[in-house]
């Protein structure tokens, strides 16, 4: 039974441009997951970049085969849980979702508007895997160089499954668009845990990067730090790689942002503008930390600086004004920046700053919402929507204590169950590879390849790969002048 | 004959390697090299994290000479590498006991 039935009025139709939008969003934000590879690929050093990418990689091959079978029923079926969870086998492999269309608004003669088109179903669902594709691979900052390769595979499909795609239905799943009943920290209803929340969490700084900056705290508490560290000199081997990765991140989250209107329309343009503003203020505001405090103004800077940014207009860019949206940005380029020293206080090696990029973004964009919601100037405001104001706009703490319910329930949960998840499978498999294979490379020991072939001799071939001209060697050429019958005898024995 | 050896800054590669042809060296051999001497390394900063990074890049640079060349040499790469800032590098010369020509088989100061 697809979930777009409880729409009686007329029959429902998609639009195409919106669902051309969605589409190409979707696109871009999957673009995003190969700019993440690069973007930590650049910052570990030369013996384990192919690790690093690889662990964004993966993520693209098992999160989205598990979304198709059961991670889209699971955040977007129906509720069956007071808001908890979605039911798992609603949708169990996609079934009843192709032919459904969300976000019809049916024509409603008393306000005299007309029908407004939706999306299909797939588009949906394609626009939200990449969300939960990308939401899993940026964890794996935090355990960069030596984390075993089969453990994390592992851990992207358990961690998915028990952690993102739950919290995704929280957060993302709204009542009546894909299915009647949706998530407690996105609707305020009756039947609900703690009757909802109502939080405003527009493209996900709470399911998303919140969620995966806390899971990478848990990973980087529960296991061992990079052999040598703090004390030894790892810096980041590609710089160039990094500013690469930082341009294509930004680029994609045109789509992850802006496609979060779900349509092409003011809304989403609204998002784009902001999606812009913060960013620029975060790099900025992240260089003017780093001159002021080290004396230089760093590329790594500009390229984090720019993540920051995004980060915390995530939850952020549909309901702040555009200079609301500077400030959010300008906060959490300082945010942050600040913020990244404090592993070094706490000692725990969150290798590449999942932390304090995204766990404190996230709690920055998520809770300033509380103070910037602006009910006129945003872009939710200039779509016609109702919302609520923030404190500084007269709407009072209420939505800020919703924003702060949201942010440290998603934060509490994931950190306990990531911990968990995490625990069981270092008892089980063993989450770290030996030391001395962190040390000679763990691009060496876990995929047998090197990055950079920089000497041009000093190889030979040693079989095995099926098929190459070694087998070839030994059998008989199959071509056209081969002698179909043998003409002698020793030919024939041959 | 003399090898002579030079560590030096890699940007006063270029003069030097004019200079000694300017003079009628006929070939030379360098390679990428890292290191520190007194100037010792220099700091980066990553994200607030300093790092002290020892060893520089520097390009080493061999030249094979006949006995009567070897100071005169020595002296002219001197003259080109010196800029007076510190981190400028090393020169010596040792004594080469025999060199081969691959290519004719040619031994001694034909060789060269």
């Amino acid at each position: 039974m697809s979930a777009n039935t409880f729409v009686t009025a007329d029959t429902p139709f998609t639009d195409s441009g919106n669902t051309a939008w969605v589409l190409a969003a979707a696109a871009l934000v999957l673009f995003m997951t190969p700019g993440l590879a690069l973007f930590y690929g650049g910052m570990v050093r030369t013996k384990s970049v192919l690790n690093m990418m690889m662990m964004s990689f993966i993520t693209m091959g098992t999160v989205g085969t598990v979304w198709i079978l059961w991670g889209y029923s699971e955040t977007f079926g129906n509720d069956v849980g007071g808001g908890l969870i979605g039911n798992p086998f609603e949708h169990f492999g996609l079934s009843g979702v192709l032919d459904a269309i969300y976000g019809y608004v049916p024509a409603d003669a008393a306000a005299g508007t007309a029908a407004s088109g939706g999306i299909p179903g797939g588009a949906f669902v394609a626009f939200q895997v990449v969300f939960a594709i990308i939401a899993v691979a940026l964890v794996s900052g935090a355990v960069a160089d030596r984390a075993k390769f089969t453990t994390w595979t592992v851990f992207t499909v358990v961690w998915a499954t028990l952690v993102y795609f739950p919290a995704a239905h929280w957060v993302f799943a709204f009542n009546g668009f894909a299915a009647e009943t949706g998530g407690w920290i996105a609707n305020q209803a009756e039947g609900l845990f703690l009757g909802g929340v109502g939080a405003y969490d527009f493209a996900g700084g709470t399911a998303i990067h919140i969620n995966a900056g806390v899971a990478g705290l848990a990973l980087a508490i529960l296991l061992r730090n990079r052999v040598g560290w703090p004390k030894e000199a790892m810096r980041p081997h590609n710089l160039t790689l990094v500013m690469i990765g930082a341009g294509i991140l930004w680029f994609g989250w045109f789509g992850f942002n802006a496609g979060s209107a779900l349509g092409a329309g003011t809304l989403a343009a609204g998002v784009w503008v902001n999606t812009l503003g913060a960013t620029c203020t975060a790099m900025l505001g992240w260089l003017l930390t780093e001159k002021i405090r080290d004396g230089h103004a760093t590329s790594l800077g500009a390229a984090s600086g720019v993540v920051a940014g995004l980060v915390a207009i995530t939850p952020a860019c549909a309901t702040v004004s555009p200079w609301g949206a500077l400030v959010v940005g300008l906060l959490a380029g300082v945010g942050c920046a600040l913020a990244v020293g404090l592993k070094f206080r706490f000692g725990f090696d969150d290798s590449l700053d999942v932390v304090g990029v995204h766990l404190v973004g996230g709690l920055i964009g998520t809770l300033l919402i509380g103070f910037f919601a602006d009910a006129t100037n945003s872009p939710t405001g200039a779509a016609g929507v109702e919302m609520n104001d923030g404190l500084f706009f007269g709407g009072g703490l209420g939505q800020l204590g919703a924003q702060a319910i949201g942010a440290f329930a998603v934060l509490f949960y994931s950190f306990v169950i990531t911990f968990a998840i995490g625990w069981v499978l270092h008892k089980t498999m063993g989450f770290t590879v030996a030391k001395e294979d962190e040390v000679s490379g763990i691009d060496l020991v876990e995929h047998a390849e090197t990055a950079y072939d920089l000497a041009s001799f000093g190889g030979s071939r040693a079989g095995g790969g099926g098929g190459g001209g070694f087998v070839a060697s030994r059998t008989q050429p199959v071509t056209a002048d081969v002698p179909a019958e043998p003409t002698t005898k020793e030919e024939a024995t041959r | 004959m003399k090898l002579i050896t030079a560590i030096i800054k890699p940007h006063q590669l270029d003069e030097v390697k004019e200079a000694l042809e300017a003079f009628g060296v006929a070939g030379m051999t360098i390679s990428e090299a890292s290191g520190y001497g007194r100037q010792r390394g220099h700091s980066e900063v990553y994200r607030g994290a300093e790092y002290t990074v020892d060893f520089v890049p520097k390009v080493r640079l061999e030249v094979l000479v006949d006995d009567v060349d070897g100071s005169d040499v020595l002296e002219v790469i001197l003259k080109a590498a010196q800029t007076g800032r510190i981190g400028d590098g090393k020169i010596w010369s040792m004594p080469v006991e025999e060199v081969v020509r691959v290519r004719t088989g040619e031994r001694g100061v034909d060789a060269l």
